[in-house]
């Protein structure tokens, strides 16, 4: 029997291999971008997990589609920013992003 | 056959995560978080939202998955550049995830999932009734319009912000100057010849 708690494990764990992958990677901002990707992945997991086990509602579900939309939006920005960059300076790796510094 | 479903799909999820992690070639990576994102398709199938389901494997397949494949091959990224200097943050970033499960079985294990009642605010018609994505639509254009429009709006930001960032005028490209198009005279804009009969210019 597949129970709630199965799926939080699952959506724990995926979101600490996303988590992990922010600080593994620092000389690819790609991979770190695709990790943000995973944690929200697990967050989705978690939202209709509870939305249709738990508490039968569909708010989770709805949540779910909202929590997408801004993926793709955050994807689409991150990846032009990324762009940007790697037009700049000619690398994409995260270690050596100090301009701000001044 | 669901327990064995569920353990195929959540273990071939977790599997193709830690590979997008660990992965040295990005593409690699991208390719993993497609077999990803399809094995948490199959989740989402067997919790009964068929919706969010398919909607993970349009969106986020079709689109995401594909926009970090464009941009990967675009990018003409030395990938020897890259493998280097890796191990550097493994024991940091091990401690802050292993540190950050623990507070979250923690957290878990101690609240429980006992029988609590909650305040359900859109509760799911049976599927005999109304499937998924129609008990889903009839919440999403009612309940929740206003902020269905407004995640509308978060992505028309979106799309001309990134359009914003990336474009760059190119030198061959001519544009119109109206001011100076008006500004032309008869006097250089054409000249007047005398052509004489059957001699040409």
């Amino acid at each position: 029997m597949i129970t709630l708690d199965h799926y939080l494990i699952v959506s724990a764990l995926l979101f600490i291999i996303g988590l992990g992958g922010t600080f593994l990677n620092k000389k690819n901002i790609i991979t770190i971008l695709m990790s943000i990707e995973l944690m929200l992945l697990a967050v989705n997991i978690n939202l209709v997990a509870f939305s249709t086990i738990k508490l039968d509602d569909l708010a989770g579900q709805v949540l779910t589609i909202f929590i997408l939309t801004v993926a793709a939006a955050e994807a689409a920005i991150g990846l032009a920013i990324l762009m940007l960059y790697f037009r700049n300076k000619g690398e994409i790796a995260v270690e050596n992003i100090n301009r701000l510094k001044g | 056959m669901t327990e064995l479903l569920f353990y195929m799909f959540a273990g071939i999820l977790l599997l193709s995560a830690f590979f997008v992690v660990i992965a040295k070639n990005p593409v690699h990576s991208i390719l993993f978080l497609i077999l990803g994102f399809f094995n948490s398709a199959g989740l989402f199938l067997l919790l009964g939202a068929e919706f969010i389901a398919m909607l993970m494997v349009v969106v986020y397949v079709g689109a995401v998955a594909v926009l970090f494949l464009f941009v990967v091959m675009m990018l003409n990224i030395n990938f020897e550049q890259i493998k280097r200097g890796y191990q550097h943050y493994l024991p940091l970033g091990v401690l802050v995830a292993v540190t950050l499960y623990l507070e979250i079985v923690f957290a878990f294990s101690s609240t429980g999932s006992g029988g609590e009642v909650f305040l359900v605010s859109d509760p799911i018609p049976s599927v005999e009734q109304v499937t998924n994505t129609k008990a889903l639509g009839q919440v999403l254009y009612t309940k929740y319009a206003l902020i269905f429009q407004a995640s509308g709006l978060v992505l028309l930001v979106a799309m001309i912000g990134a359009i914003a960032l990336t474009f760059r005028p190119s030198a061959g490209t001519r544009k119109q100057d109206i001011n100076q198009q008006n500004a032309r005279t008869r006097e250089e804009a054409i000249e007047i010849k005398k052509v004489k009969t059957g001699a040409g210019i």
